[in-house]
């Protein structure tokens, strides 16, 4: 039997070498006549391993890390394929510290198996949610997402449950499921893991979403600067397809659903959800009033279930072990795991799923380990570039959807960015709406005009100009983005901007009485 | 054969191809910019005709979307993430350097047609800050040094 070598085929591994490392030992097995079976699994997401080979042994899979070209021949020689020690060696990849005190449900398989086989997804207890969805009347699919607890791992964290029975509810011929995969904010990469490392998963969720509310129509709009995920997403669809788990009667039920990705373009803005469907419709990303609800009048004028990839990733295991299994991780009313994204300046940059919970401090420090740099941690910001900077006095905030809006900040999709004391915010707090300018869709005043004027007032307040007038003016331009916009874009693009203002007012040339 | 009675053809066949699709407009965009490397002018009132649009609805889509462009891009589009994560790790540093080093601002295209640059606002590869993206390859933790070992590479094959 050949010797099963794992190298992962995680977009970001391969940014760090993975294709190199995988042909270099491919060829030096070759030329030692080893025979040797290669395997391109998903990451487990301990990045700062990465490129992370694993060697199947007897005891189980045997980890190294991070691992170069140059560094092939001296595994060989250190006789890796057996689990021989090299300078590299993890040990068992399943005691890494970082891993073994993870609760991975949602993540359960990747990094464990080849992504793009159906078989090693039904061998590892995939489709069985599936199996379970098949013999529930739609309601009662509805019911186990509901009674799960899952809320929208998007950002907005709307209980799924509750949307899913609207559109349920909602009488016509054709409805639709989205999956938006949008996934546009810094700092978060868990869609991204879950479509390259685990696209089945995916897959199964927005079938079980198609039979639950009765749509056979799926999409998955994908932003264009994930193509690893554009192709893992379509080889799976096709395998799907080949074995009856899409199409016109899913495993001899009678019950059709077809699924097709769709590529977005570079547009922050459709990440939100009415301005995503104007672009699967085929225009420009403008952002629809709201009422009428998606779950209504959604694409193409039908009822429409739009939900992230993290939510529907999520469903298949709330459908093989019931809703109560996954609320009871968690706490308060934020039930079930949130994969978390640590990311910037960070040692330990990865992806961490546990029950909510965890204080920021516990996963900056004990997962992360502190900065890259060395240097100390001055802040953090919580929810992609519409969420708040966090201060070390904030830092032992639970990750709870609550506990973050009690001290105005956001979870939103658990991406977290580590800045040293390197960072000047007054930059970050200008950035921000430097980044609301340019991706406005254009459709709301306060968004489009506020977002430029608060550009210049801020490279007002960094030049030192005026700070009596510009501060409070800042403020008040900042009061009218958060009440008067259409959508989160201009709605919570002061949350960076006043937070950074607030908590760290020596950046904006004033002094902590001053800035109150 | 000249140029246009290609990229004529080219669109006709991408555009025939998708025109059914529900919300067809942007797989076609795709389609186009994927074989041609842009949308080119000529091409609108041809995806205009097919889809019962006017001209303006179709270039203003186009224009709504960053990653369409209008104009030909260089053999190499260099995507730098400009993004809150890259920064963390020195992202303006580099795309200074970058900036520099190509001799061009973002949205232009150097000289020799070579290297057009881009700003991109995350890759997903946030763990592994700062990166870029040329191509469909994904580069982490890009430095001034691996930033020039990768472009001259793509120089020297382009």
């Amino acid at each position: 039997m050949s010797i099963k070598i794992y190298v992962p085929s995680d977009s970001s591994s391969v940014s760090l070498g993975a294709d190199k490392v995988a042909a270099s030992i491919i060829s030096e097995a070759k030329k030692r006549g080893i025979a040797i079976e290669l395997i391109r699994n998903g990451s487990w997401g301990l990045y700062w391993l990465e490129p992370l080979v694993e060697v199947s042994t007897a005891q189980g899979r045997v980890g190294y890390g991070p691992v170069k070209p140059s560094d092939v021949t001296s595994l060989f020689d250190a006789d890796f394929i057996n689990g021989g020690t090299h300078a590299l060696s993890l040990g068992l990849t399943q005691e890494i510290d970082y891993l073994k005190k993870q609760q991975r449900l949602t993540f359960a398989r990747i990094g464990k198996t080849d992504p793009i086989s159906l078989k090693d997804y039904v061998d590892n207890d995939g489709y069985r949610g599936l199996a379970n969805a098949l013999s529930l009347s739609q309601a009662e699919i509805v019911k186990a997402v509901t009674d799960s607890g899952l809320r929208g791992r998007g950002g907005a964290a709307f209980p799924t449950g509750i949307k899913w029975n609207t559109v349920l509810n909602t009488p016509s011929e054709q409805k639709y499921i989205i999956c938006n995969a949008d996934e546009g904010d810094s700092g978060t990469f868990s869609d991204r893991m879950v479509m390259e490392g685990d696209p089945f998963v995916l897959i199964e969720g927005m079938t079980i979403a198609g039979l639950a509310v009765g749509a056979t129509q799926g999409y998955i709009y994908l932003r264009v600067e994930y193509p690893h995920a554009f192709e893992a997403l379509n080889a799976a669809i096709d395998s799907a397809y080949k074995e009856d788990y899409l199409g016109e009667n899913i495993k001899g039920s009678n019950k059709a659903f077809h699924l097709e990705v769709r590529l977005g373009a570079g547009a922050y803005v459709c990440g939100e959800e009415t301005s995503l469907m104007e672009s699967l419709e085929g225009k420009r990303g403008l952002v629809r009033f709201k009422p009428p609800l998606p779950a209504i009048k959604g694409l193409f004028g039908q009822p429409t279930v739009v939900n992230n990839v993290i939510s529907l990733a999520s469903v298949p295991i709330i459908l093989d072990k019931g809703g109560e299994h996954y609320r009871d991780f968690g706490l308060g009313r934020s039930r079930g795991t949130l994969p978390i994204q640590l990311a910037g300046n960070i040692k330990h940059a990865g992806l961490i799923e546990l029950a909510f919970g965890i204080t920021l401090r516990e996963i900056l420090y004990d997962f992360g380990g502190g900065s890259a740099t060395g240097r100390p941690i001055r802040a953090v910001q919580v929810g992609g570039p519409l969420g708040s900077y966090m201060p070390e006095s904030q830092f032992d905030t639970p990750l709870d959807y609550e506990a973050f809006a009690a001290i105005w900040a956001v979870l939103g999709h658990g991406g977290i960015v580590v800045f040293d004391d390197t960072v000047d915010m007054a930059e970050m707090a200008k950035y921000s709406l430097e980044f609301c300018a340019i991706e406005s869709c254009g459709k709301c005043t306060p968004c489009r005009i506020g977002s430029t004027r608060g550009y210049e007032v801020m490279d007002d307040i960094i030049n030192g100009r005026d700070l009596d007038k510009n501060i409070p003016l800042l403020r008040d331009l900042c009061d009218t983005l958060l009440n008067g916009s259409l959508c989160a874009l201009g709605g919570m693009t002061p949350y960076p901007v006043l937070s950074a203002l607030n908590h760290f007012p020596e950046d904006f040339g004033i002094n902590e009485k001053a800035g109150a | 054969m000249t140029e246009s009675v290609t990229t004529q053809s080219v669109v006709q066949e991408i555009t025939n191809n998708l025109k059914n699709k529900p919300g067809a407009l942007l797989p076609i965009l795709h389609g186009i910019q994927d074989a041609l490397g842009y949308i080119p002018a000529e091409s609108v009132p041809e995806i205009a005709k097919s889809l019962s649009l006017s001209r303006a609805e179709v270039h203003g889509v186009i224009s709504f979307y960053h990653y369409f462009r209008e104009t030909p891009p260089g053999k190499n589009t260099v995507h730098l993430c400009r993004a809150e994560s890259c920064q963390s790790m020195g992202g303006k540093k580099l795309e200074d350097y970058v900036k520099n080093k190509l001799g061009i601002d973002f949205h232009e295209t150097t000289a020799d047609g070579k290297f057009s640059l881009e700003p991109v606002y995350c890759l997903g590869n946030c763990a592994c800050s700062p990166a870029m993206q040329i191509g469909k390859e994904i580069y982490g933790r890009v430095s001034a040094e691996s930033f020039d070992e990768t472009i001259k590479e793509l120089g020297e094959i382009a």
